[in-house]
């Protein structure tokens, strides 16, 4: 992948669980594991034609994949690749370096640590 | 959107680079004002590790040590599964400014993809996994 699918296929993630009934598709996903758009939609309070439009957006974000199941129905499938790699733009995020390093600066410069050991 | 590979920042600190020194590079400077409980095998190639109150830990491995100059290693990518192999690469850099030190951190590795390997390999895991549980479903269907 290229840094531009990178970022693109990031924001296909973030774009995907800013809406409320799409998270919940992939938290049934995976915790339950692989369903077809029937059983998800005796699960979550959705009609069946609403997961599936919103699973064909999932398949199309890469987050979901479609396989054939029992008795020739289709039933998707968590994908987790798409979001570690949102999650490596989260981490860069989450690093909070600004916080560490006043912490060191606050810990070396306080007055005791000036005089010596105040352990 | 932009996706930052690399993080840096410099702070100066009104003490000399062998203070901060071992500020970054003892259990005891560490536990001071980064992790919670932290330990350090201080030579290329040694563990180091911290705890924090939220339960959350962190496991590196020493990569450079040029005291009091350069200090550098690598750790786990916040967020990915724990047995997921990148890493990124933390270097902090000492330089005397005038009695203090001019200290900058760089963390870089944020972007980092192995290419075309990490799908095929992310993938091919997946459906490894899907066929070993099958191999055990079959495996007990049979059994009982």
């Amino acid at each position: 992948m290229s840094r531009p699918d990178i970022e693109a296929t990031a924001e296909q993630v973030f774009v995907a669980l800013a809406d409320p009934t799409r998270r919940a598709i992939l938290a049934a996903l995976a915790s339950g594991g692989p369903a077809t758009a029937t059983d998800l939609a005796g699960r979550l309070p959705i009609t069946r034609q609403a997961i599936a439009k919103h699973l064909a957006l999932l398949a199309e974000a890469g987050l979901v994949t479609a396989e054939q199941g029992e008795r020739r129905r289709v039933r998707y499938r968590l994908r987790s690749a798409p979001m570690q790699v949102a999650q490596q733009f989260l981490a860069a995020l989450a690093r909070d370096w600004d916080g560490s390093l006043d912490a060191l600066k606050v810990h070396l410069e306080r007055p005791e640590a000036r005089q010596g050991d105040t352990k | 959107m932009a996706f930052p590979d690399r993080i840096e920042r410099t702070v100066e600190i009104a003490h000399p680079p062998a203070k901060v020194w071992a500020a970054l590079t003892t259990a005891e400077g560490l536990s001071a004002w980064f992790g919670k409980d932290a330990a350090i095998d201080l030579r290329p190639g040694g563990t180091a590790s911290m705890r924090w109150d939220s339960g959350h830990t962190a496991d590196m491995r020493v990569e450079r040590v040029e005291e009091p100059v350069v200090f550098g290693f690598t750790w786990h990518i916040y967020g990915l599964p724990e047995d997921d192999p990148r890493r990124t690469y933390v270097e902090f850099t000492l330089e005397p400014a005038g009695a203090g030190t001019r200290l900058t951190v760089v963390e870089s590795g944020f972007a980092q993809l192995p290419e075309d390997a990490f799908r095929t390999a992310y993938d091919g895991n997946t459906r490894g996994w899907s066929s070993e549980l099958g191999e055990l479903v079959d495996y007990l269907d049979v059994a009982a």
